[in-house]
């Protein structure tokens, strides 16, 4: 079973500490993607997984065998890069022979595995040619063929996608998805961008300055953010958060109140939330609605508006300065500048306390099994 | 449109510079050339007007049957050609090779040796040259005659000193450290050793470096002059560049100076010629532009 554990992992390059102590467990065959913004360490400890990095202190292991010392190529890993690193002397035959040839595999095997990955990836007439003479899609491709024709236990992405345009990006990211279902093998995923992580991942491991801010599923993450950074992270558009101060607190949940809000009561765990406490309100812009039949009302004047059809965007801001976003329904009608109340419900409110750690929500939408 | 025929129009006029500045490198080559095949006479004399250009007057290849009889020419040609070619082949795998673990392996005190190496650079030949012809003097050899000691009157005095040069590890490294690095990692995680990196995919992609330290490593080496003449004193090792002196006594034969002139050019010119063939080839088929 090809798990990953990572335990209390360290990196630094010189005086400067980029990896602050990471503990991870990645199951056989789970597909992970480490997203986090750019610069925050999530190539780096990728890097370190693969064995191009050495790890400062702490423990890497693949298969229950720590690898600390082992070089790449005994870790039972392949490796995609964000820039393709496709050798531009060799036709893609060489390229993706190339380990197999280097670990003196007999020809006539190594002929029929190369066929065999250009047949996966459907890229039987590419073989004969050079990268350079190819688009950027079918490099991409062929990097991909480089890691699956060894078999690997663990395939490793950097940032695969973030090359190629945007319908190039979505399509490509259905076959890495496909492709993971075929092959059955773990998976590890690096990017800065929510909507891949989101969309690939069977667990999402945040990471920001060098540190994991919540690990969990997509929808995990998009229900219960444990804290403001993940909250703001993922999703898009991006949560609205709100200044809010607390009135009171109970067992049924906890009363806030603001200049642009009168009193509410939002389903959270009590938690050691004091009356007076500095709190943010995040509600995401999807839960807005074009009516006043929330429990929340809040009203602005139109700054920004984008009918989309199925559904309008809009940027407003408050008498009291505040900017606020929705995502509402696509018949109402929203001119520019006018003056408008969107509503929201308690229920799909998240607190968060002076920290910026999550106050637990009481009522989580269930996530039903289809 | 008028930037389709303002675009035109220079096109026309573009290789004028060209031209002039061939005009300019070729005339002493075709100087040299005609004079070669001149009566010394005839030679200083034309040398006044544009007949010094042209195959005028009495035309034949007497210089280069007495260029022949007074000197051992093929000699010296076969000399200079092996010591120059050998020290290029050595040369680029030494170079490359240190470039190599300069710019990709980590080991301790790496950049202050590429630094120190690098200010070798600024140490001209004529200021070793005698604390170096001391040393030679001193190294032993194993060859036909068993152990000897001092490396006077050989090949590998000629050779050796010069299989590696801070100038060519420079060029290496800064075409290295350009390349991208994530080419290694690839190799590395698809198990190649340094050894087959090296080969298989650095060395590749190398092809314009190479040939630029290979032109530059052939021309130093074929002009060599004061460094062969302190250590041959035996006719049998000398290159071309000493061979010139044969032609330099008491009454100068131009013509004949001008033939052996001509000869001692052929192999850089097919040096150069082979050699640019494999530059634009490596350029092709690496896909890395220029
Ligand atoms: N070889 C290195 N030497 C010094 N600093 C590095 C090195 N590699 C990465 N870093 C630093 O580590 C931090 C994390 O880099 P990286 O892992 O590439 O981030 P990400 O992939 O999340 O964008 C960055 O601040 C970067 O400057
Ligand atoms: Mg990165």
């Amino acid at each position: 079973m090809a798990n990953v554990q990572l335990r209390d992992v360290h990196k630094s390059f010189g005086a400067t500490h980029i990896i602050k102590g990471i503990d991870l467990e990645i199951a056989h065959g789970e597909f992970v993607v480490f997203v986090g913004p750019s610069g925050c360490g999530k190539s780096t400890l990728l890097r370190m997984i693969a064995g191009l990095e050495d790890i400062t202190s702490g423990e890497i292991s693949i298969k229950d065998r720590v690898v600390n010392d082992l070089p790449p190529k005994d870790r039972g890993i392949a490796m995609v890069f964000q820039s393709y690193a496709l050798f531009p002397h060799m036709t893609v035959r060489q390229n993706v022979g190339f380990g197999l040839k280097i670990n003196n595999t007999p020809p006539a095997e190594l002929e029929s595995r190369v066929n065999e990955a250009a047949r996966i990836l459907k890229m039987e007439n590419l073989l004969d040619r050079k990268p350079s003479q190819l688009s950027g899609g079918q490099r991409q491709r062929v990097a991909i063929g480089r890691a699956i024709v060894r078999n690997p236990e663990v395939f490793l992405f950097d940032e695969p996608l973030s090359n190629l345009d945007a319908a190039l990006r979505v399509n490509t990211r259905a076959e890495i998805a496909k492709l993971h279902n075929d092959l059955g093998a773990t998976m590890i995923y690096v990017t800065h961008d929510q909507v891949e992580a989101m969309t690939l991942a069977d667990k999402i491991v945040v990471l920001e300055a060098g540190k994991i801010r919540q690990v969990g599923s997509p929808l995990e993450l998009y229900h219960k953010p444990n804290n403001l950074f993940v909250a703001g992270f993922i999703g898009s558009p991006k949560m609205n958060f709100m200044e809010v101060e607390a009135v009171s607190s109970s067992a049924s949940g906890v009363i806030i109140k603001s200049a642009d809000f009168t009193e509410q009561r939002i389903p959270v765990a009590k938690g050691n939330v004091k009356a007076g406490d500095k709190l943010t309100l995040g509600i995401r812009p999807e839960n807005m609605r074009a009516d006043t039949k929330g429990d929340l009302k809040i009203s602005g004047k139109m700054e920004l508006v984008e009918h989309l059809g199925h559904e309008t965007f809009v940027e407003a801001k408050t008498k009291s300065g505040v900017s606020f976003t929705g995502l509402i329904d696509g018949e109402t009608l929203v001119k520019l500048g006018q003056d408008m109340a969107l509503s929201f419900k308690a229920n799909d409110c998240h607190l968060f306390d002076a920290a910026g750690e999550a106050v637990h929500r009481l009522k989580v939408p269930e996530i039903v099994h289809a | 449109m008028s930037t389709s025929t303002s675009s035109l129009r220079p096109s026309r006029w573009r290789y004028l510079p060209l031209v002039l500045v061939a005009i300019v490198f070729i005339f002493p080559l075709e100087f040299m050339i005609m004079s070669s095949l001149k009566p010394s006479q005839q030679l200083l004399s034309d040398t006044n007007s544009f007949r010094a250009f042209l195959p005028v007057g009495s035309i034949s290849l007497d210089n280069y049957y007495a260029a022949f009889a007074r000197a051992p020419v093929g000699l010296f040609l076969f000399n200079s050609v092996f010591i120059t070619a050998t020290t290029v082949v050595l040369a680029l795998f030494l170079c490359s090779i240190s470039a190599f673990s300069f710019v990709f392996l980590q080991w301790r005190g790496r950049d202050t040796i590429l630094t120190i190496l690098l200010t070798t650079l600024v140490i001209p030949i004529e200021i070793i040259a005698v604390p170096l012809l001391l040393l030679v003097n001193q190294l032993p050899w194993v060859g036909l005659h068993g152990l000897t000691f001092g490396w006077l009157n050989s090949y590998q005095v000629q050779i050796i000193p010069f299989s590696a040069d801070a100038l060519s590890v420079f060029l290496f490294v800064q075409y290295f450290k350009d390349l991208p690095k994530e080419l290694i990692e690839a190799a590395r995680i698809e198990g190649a050793s340094w050894w087959q990196i090296y080969y298989k995919v650095i060395m590749p992609l190398a092809g314009p470096v190479t040939a630029t330290a290979a032109i530059l490593k052939f021309l130093a080496m074929y002009n060599q002059f004061l460094w062969p003449l302190m250590v041959t004193q035996a006719e049998q090792y000398r290159p071309v560049m000493i061979g010139l002196q044969y032609f330099f006594q008491l009454n100068i034969a131009w013509g004949e100076v001008m033939a052996y002139l001509t000869l001692i050019t052929v192999p850089v010119l097919i040096f150069y010629l082979v050699l640019q063939r494999a530059f634009i080839a490596s350029i092709a088929s690496t896909g890395i532009k220029g």
